[in-house]
């Protein structure tokens, strides 16, 4: 029995330590969205928060998440940061087919977390790993700066 | 709240039951047999020609609960350029319904009711913009029907305000959902007697930003918080997980497998072998050997545990397929001449006479479509009856495939279309549902979900074709262009379906190369033989890619041989605004598009080059080591041109400043998605140029993932993108969108580097051509 703490509630489940956080998270507890783009650390589809800070969920095996917060896609919403990202996105359309966001969103809400107001560079240091077929970079990029703003005016 | 949806349905009798009785019959007659409206059109062109045509039905689109809530179907598959926002946009502008009372609902596959709903070809918009509106028109004009008996007024004294019917001359109103049952009960009025709203009452077609500055996007909010549902977001109760070991090489078959390892992974509970169909694949399976578990990550380990012998003489010569040594016998054939697909003029002569002769080649390699979103599909079924979800952009075809390969009738088929994470032309193919379908058939009809892994995703991709292209000119002593060669070698897509014709397809051709727009004396164009080793499949904007790299990086070739500004000379190339009869350059094809409303339009070509470089400063100097590159494509009815502003480094790395990207599809509507689309392409073919590739040795692909297959990240975004879009011309015929942004995006970037290095960039990706 392994025990998570994910979006502050306590799951027991019954899977083999080395799984995944991820299949774990999709399959056995059926948090969705929480995407699977490659499985080896090189899409960051899968991002989640352990303790708020952005880890890939395809290669952290469960095991290692034991004892720590989890945080997905489906809780950032509780988070001062991270629902300001949320409405950054929307003000400004970054979604196009969606699929990579909740990775871009769980990086971009771990980045603000660090930085309250990173510089380009810090943005492409920090989310380079991120990627979009879509390309919707140059919008994820401004929507970073616009959350920020957000952060500033509620401070 | 309750709502009682089938009762206030708009039901009555309708086409669609006779479009049913129509189903044997050809997409023509269905075609001729529903469009009055558009008797003075050809019917053979357009939507028309589409199998299934176009339904404007307002019961098949429209549905209005009592308390107001209007839902919209949409048939067409969304996959991140917005036909969920934008067609409920249309539908809820003419109806004059509210934003925030509309939902969209997603239409299962099912052309006979829907219409076509292949998703592919830069089509949804350009095809459903006009049925669309008839459908929300017709359910509007029911709805004031239902108003005037209610009040007993004539009926054209009773208008459809915003979500509700007003009678002006006593101040009434009802909402649209105090009507709706009323108005169900009416029958459809008749498609020329609808009067459609003109374009100063839209409320939200056209606008960019509505509702407080936040973009329309219907599907927003649930990509936001992580509840948007995609292929693999299905959960059924007892659903077991699959993923499946492919023949390594196209046309392999399964020799044996020692399954005993893989069953002894915790959760693996069984090992199917999955027959494959050899070669012409078409949309079928590779087949293979799949295994069933209890979760994804158990079917994954129980594969890697499988001890499996190909049979790679089923192959044939693909298991000697070696990528770099293709494009070496693709450069030598395209010394000689093919097939000749256009020709004007004496090229010999031409070329005999000009004063320089220019000559290059230009190679573009194979790619992966690669959506983040990798194949998925789950499948069950129950009393004969199979049901099927999965990311689909055709899901006619998946439905056809899974009747025909489980023996059971169409009807018997559901296929449930989700969200796609990408498309770009992979999830065309239904291949991984045909999977599913097989493996629930295998399970006595218990769910499986088959999960395609990044590696099966590369490695049974259906490729885009590789090309090379060989080019000649002849230019006279003022630098101007005399003749004009292009040959182009590419393997087709027609191999996918048939014994590989080794030549491409007048669609093929019609992609940019049969309809180079110049203005040349003397000009030849020729398909020389090349045969197809991997499966070839549509790739975002096809080949338009390739034919566009070379002509458009060939006509900068030229210019700076003449010593001419790019710019000028590429205008000068093109010649004085004018249109083009598709048919008059040798192409029948056209997009599937009527040639007297979609011609090729020269001045459009010039007016997008003339905004880009306007936009980027095109004539302002720039310091050494950087530059602008420009090109221009037309494809899927719409015109776009780039302009990057770049530096490089000695180290030979490439920054992008910006591109200024100016874009004509005619009339814009929805501006917003428009633009994305633009900013899309753009980070796609900057990948295209610098990055992506996809290798074959022996057979075999040889890229297994993400850092091996490159696509564009943020360090190698523009610092700015910059979207143009010119010609929202309500008298002009809709374009496409997806695809057509793409095209120059390759060529303008190498044009670029040229302009910034001195080096011209032949061979894509540029990789470390740059280094050194
Ligand atoms: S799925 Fe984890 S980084 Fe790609
Ligand atoms: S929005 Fe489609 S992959 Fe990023």
């Amino acid at each position: 029995m392994v025990t998570l703490t994910i979006n502050g509630r306590q799951h027991e489940l019954d899977v083999p330590e080395q799984m995944p956080l991820l299949w774990a998270l999709r399959d056995v507890v059926r948090l969705t969205g929480t995407k699977f783009g490659c499985g080896i650390a090189q899409c960051g589809a899968c991002t989640v928060h352990l303790d708020g800070e952005a880890v890939r969920a395809c290669v952290t095996p469960v095991s290692q998440a034991q004892d720590r917060e989890i945080t997905t896609i489906e809780g950032i919403a509780d988070d001062a940061v991270g629902s300001r990202v949320q409405r950054a996105w929307l003000e400004l359309g970054v979604a196009q087919c969606g699929y990579c966001q909740s990775g871009q969103i769980m990086g971009a809400a771990a980045l603000l977390k660090q930085t309250a107001s990173p510089s380009d560079e810090q943005i492409v240091e920090a989310m380079d790993g991120n990627l979009c077929r879509c390309g919707t970079y140059s919008r994820i990029r401004q929507a970073i700066h616009r959350a920020a703003e957000h952060g500033e005016e509620s401070a | 709240m309750t709502t009682h949806r089938d009762t206030l349905l708009l039901a009555n009798v309708s086409r669609r039951h006779v479009l049913k009785g129509l189903a044997a019959s050809s997409a023509l007659v269905i075609a001729a047999r529903w469009s009055p409206l558009l008797a003075d059109d050809e019917a053979s062109y357009g939507a028309e020609a589409m199998p299934h045509g176009w339904v404007d039905d307002p019961n098949v689109f429209i549905r209005i609960d009592e308390d107001g809530t209007v839902t919209v179907v949409n048939h067409r598959a969304e996959m991140g350029q917005g036909i969920r926002t934008s067609l409920v946009m249309v539908a809820a502008d003419e109806l004059g319904a509210d934003w925030q009372q509309v939902k969209v609902e997603q239409a299962p596959g099912d052309e006979e009711t829907y219409g076509n709903q292949n998703t592919d070809g830069s089509r949804s918009m350009r095809h459903a913009f006009d049925p669309m509106r008839r459908a929300a028109a017709a359910a509007r004009t029911m709805l004031e029907q239902a108003a005037a008996e209610q009040w007993q007024v004539p009926v054209d004294e009773c208008q459809a305000g915003v979500h509700v019917v007003i009678h002006a001359a006593s101040g009434r109103e009802l909402g649209f959902g105090e009507l709706a049952a009323a108005a169900s009960q009416l029958p459809v009025p008749e498609r020329d007697s609808l009067t459609l709203k003109p374009r100063n009452e839209w409320r939200y077609i056209g606008r960019d930003n509505v509702a407080d500055d936040v973009p329309l996007a219907i599907d927003g909010e649930d990509i936001v918080t992580g509840r948007a549902r995609y292929g693999a977001d299905i959960h059924l109760d007892d659903m077991r997980y699959a993923v499946i070991a492919r023949p390594p090489v196209y046309g392999a078959q399964l020799a044996s497998v020692d399954d005993s390892a893989a069953l002894e992974v915790p959760g693996v509970v069984r090992v199917v072998e999955v027959p494959g169909v050899g070669q012409p694949a078409g949309f079928a399976p590779l087949g293979g050997v799949a295994v069933i578990a209890e979760n994804t990550w158990a079917a994954i380990q129980g594969r890697d545990a499988l001890d499996i012998e190909w049979d790679l003489d089923a192959a044939g010569d693909n298991a000697d397929y070696d990528s770099d040594a293709y494009r070496e016998a693709l450069e030598q054939a395209a010394t000689a001449a093919g097939r000749v697909i256009r020709e004007r003029g004496d090229i010999d002569a031409a070329l005999d006479q000009a004063e320089q002769h220019l000559e290059a080649t230009y190679y573009m390699p194979h790619m992966a479509q690669a959506p983040i979103e990798p194949p998925v599909a789950l499948a069950r079924i129950v009393d004969g009856k199979a049901e099927v979800w999965a990311p689909v952009q055709h899901p006619q075809a998946a439905r056809e495939g899974i009747a025909e390969q489980l023996g059971i009738a169409l009807e018997d088929v559901t296929v449930h279309a989700t969200l796609l994470g990408g498309g770009f032309g992979r999830k065309s193919k239904p291949d991984f549902m045909l999977e599913a379908s097989y493996l629930s058939q295998a399970l006595d009809g218990r769910p499986v979900r088959v999960q395609w892994t990044r590696e099966d995703d590369l490695h049974h991709a259906y490729f885009h074709a590789v090309s090379v292209d060989r080019l000649e000119a002849g230019l006279d002593t003022e630098g101007k262009a005399l003749g004009w060669r292009h040959r182009t070698l590419s393997p087709s897509i027609a191999s996918l379906f048939a014994p590989d014709p080794e030549h491409k397809q007048d669609f093929e051709l019609g992609m940019g190369f049969t309809t180079v727009p110049f203005d040349i004396p003397a000009m030849r164009l020729e398909n020389p033989d090349a045969s197809a080793h991997v499966r070839i499949g549509w790739f975002r904007a096809v080949y338009n890619l390739p034919h566009a790299f070379a002509i458009q990086s060939f006509a900068a070739e030229m210019a700076a041989a003449a010593g001419r500004d790019h710019r000028d000379y590429l205008l000068e190339l093109l010649g004085p605004a004018r249109q083009i009869d598709p048919r008059d350059v040798n192409d029948s094809w056209n997009y599937g598009e009527d040639p007297a409303r979609y011609p090729i339009d020269i001045g459009r070509l010039r007016g997008v080059i003339e905004r880009a470089t306007e936009a980027a400063e095109w004539q302002r100097e720039r310091p050494a080591g950087r530059g602008l590159g420009l090109a221009v494509h037309h494809s899927f009815a719409a015109y776009a041109a780039v302009v990057f502003d770049v530096a490089v480094n000695d180290a030979g790395e490439v920054t992008i400043h910006s591109a200024d990207i100016a874009f004509d599809c005619g009339p814009q509507i929805n501006p917003e998605r428009i633009r994305s689309q633009m900013e899309g392409s753009c980070i796609m073919g900057i990948g295209i140029a610098l990055h992506s590739e996809i290798t074959a040795r022996e057979g075999r692909i040889e890229q297994d993932n993400f850092h091996q297959f490159r696509i564009t990240r943020l360090s190698h975004t523009p610092h700015e993108i910059r979207v143009h879009l010119i010609n929202d011309d309500p008298e002009l015929a809709l374009g496409g969108v997806g695809e057509p942004g793409l095209p120059p995006v390759a060529p303008a970037l190498c044009n670029a580097i040229y302009a910034a290095t001195g080096k011209r960039i032949r061979r894509l990706p540029v990789g470390d051509q740059l280094a050194g």
